[in-house]
């Protein structure tokens, strides 16, 4: 049997760049998702201090704290990006590997916001959508994750086989975008 | 439509996808009898204005929610998570 290499989601589709914004592949490192049991909410935000210094968090938001980032993923679920899993989750929560299920995004660049305005359905102005909120939406027809890393940057997380039309529906609205301001 | 979420807030329907009427959050019991089971299944109001439905927050948080909106009107009451509403009865 020949050698199997391992690919990222988006190998050879990504980086790109068009006008003032980038989009790149992340490397999220463990993807976990965390559920918590019936009535184990606080031992579970309690284990997650423990192990990373991060609560389980409201919906809405994620945090992020010595290369862990926990990001809300829906109703009573979380992502743990970056480390493997504390043992001690398993006790309160549901924990699945979800690595290889998951495109990760990097939208970058002032006023990137313009271009997730042509695709997803949310109000994703800074004012609006600060850094460290996150939320489950729609962009175009792929159900994603998107979460403000900062001013001029998202992190989106889509399905691993939707990653070519994840790529190709930003690549569309940033090159349309870029044209429209001359750059 | 925007419809409101009682975990994400207000959301363009796009968001949800549609069940029917909330009456089958009213499970009757297993020996309740034909006529209930009957009833349970296949008989539904069909109101002009104050209508319960459940809609899945399906490209969101994912929860089941009850919708109260007016059908005459269109306007649309509130929501509620369906399952509060179960354990709730």
């Amino acid at each position: 049997m020949g050698e199997l290499e391992a690919r990222s989601p988006c190998d050879v589709l990504l980086p790109i760049t068009r006008g003032g914004w980038t989009l790149s592949e992340v490397d999220t490192g463990r993807i976990t998702s965390i559920a918590p049991f019936a009535g184990q909410e606080a031992a579970l935000s309690g284990a997650l201090q423990t192990a990373y210094g991060l609560g389980f968090p409201e919906p809405g938001h994620s945090a992020e704290a010595d290369g862990a980032r926990i990001l809300w993923s829906g109703r009573r679920q979380a992502f743990l990006l970056g480390p493997e899993p504390d043992a001690a989750l398993a006790r309160h929560a549901a924990v699945t590997d979800q690595s290889d299920g998951w495109a990760a995004l990097h939208l970058s660049g002032a006023g990137c916001e313009a271009v997730l305005a042509r695709l997803v359905p949310l109000d994703l102005r800074a004012e609006v959508f600060a850094p460290g909120c996150t939320a489950r939406s729609l962009l175009q027809h792929c159900h994603v994750s998107v979460t403000r890393l900062d001013d001029t940057g998202f992190l989106i997380l889509g399905y691993r086989s939707m990653a070519g039309t994840l790529v190709h529906e930003l690549d569309t609205a940033m090159s349309s975008l870029a044209a429209r301001s001359g750059a | 439509m925007r419809l409101p979420c009682p975990i994400c807030g207000e959301r363009d329907l796009r968001e949800f996808s549609y069940l029917g009427d909330a009456v089958r959050l009213h499970r009757p019991a297993p020996d309740a009898g034909t006529d209930a089971w009957d009833a349970y299944l296949h008989l539904r109001d069909n109101p002009a204005g104050r209508t319960r439905d459940l809609w899945q927050h399906e490209a969101g948080c994912g929860a089941w929610i009850v919708v109260t909106r007016d059908t005459v009107s269109h306007a649309v009451e509130g929501a509620q998570l369906a399952a509060e509403m179960r354990d709730a009865d």
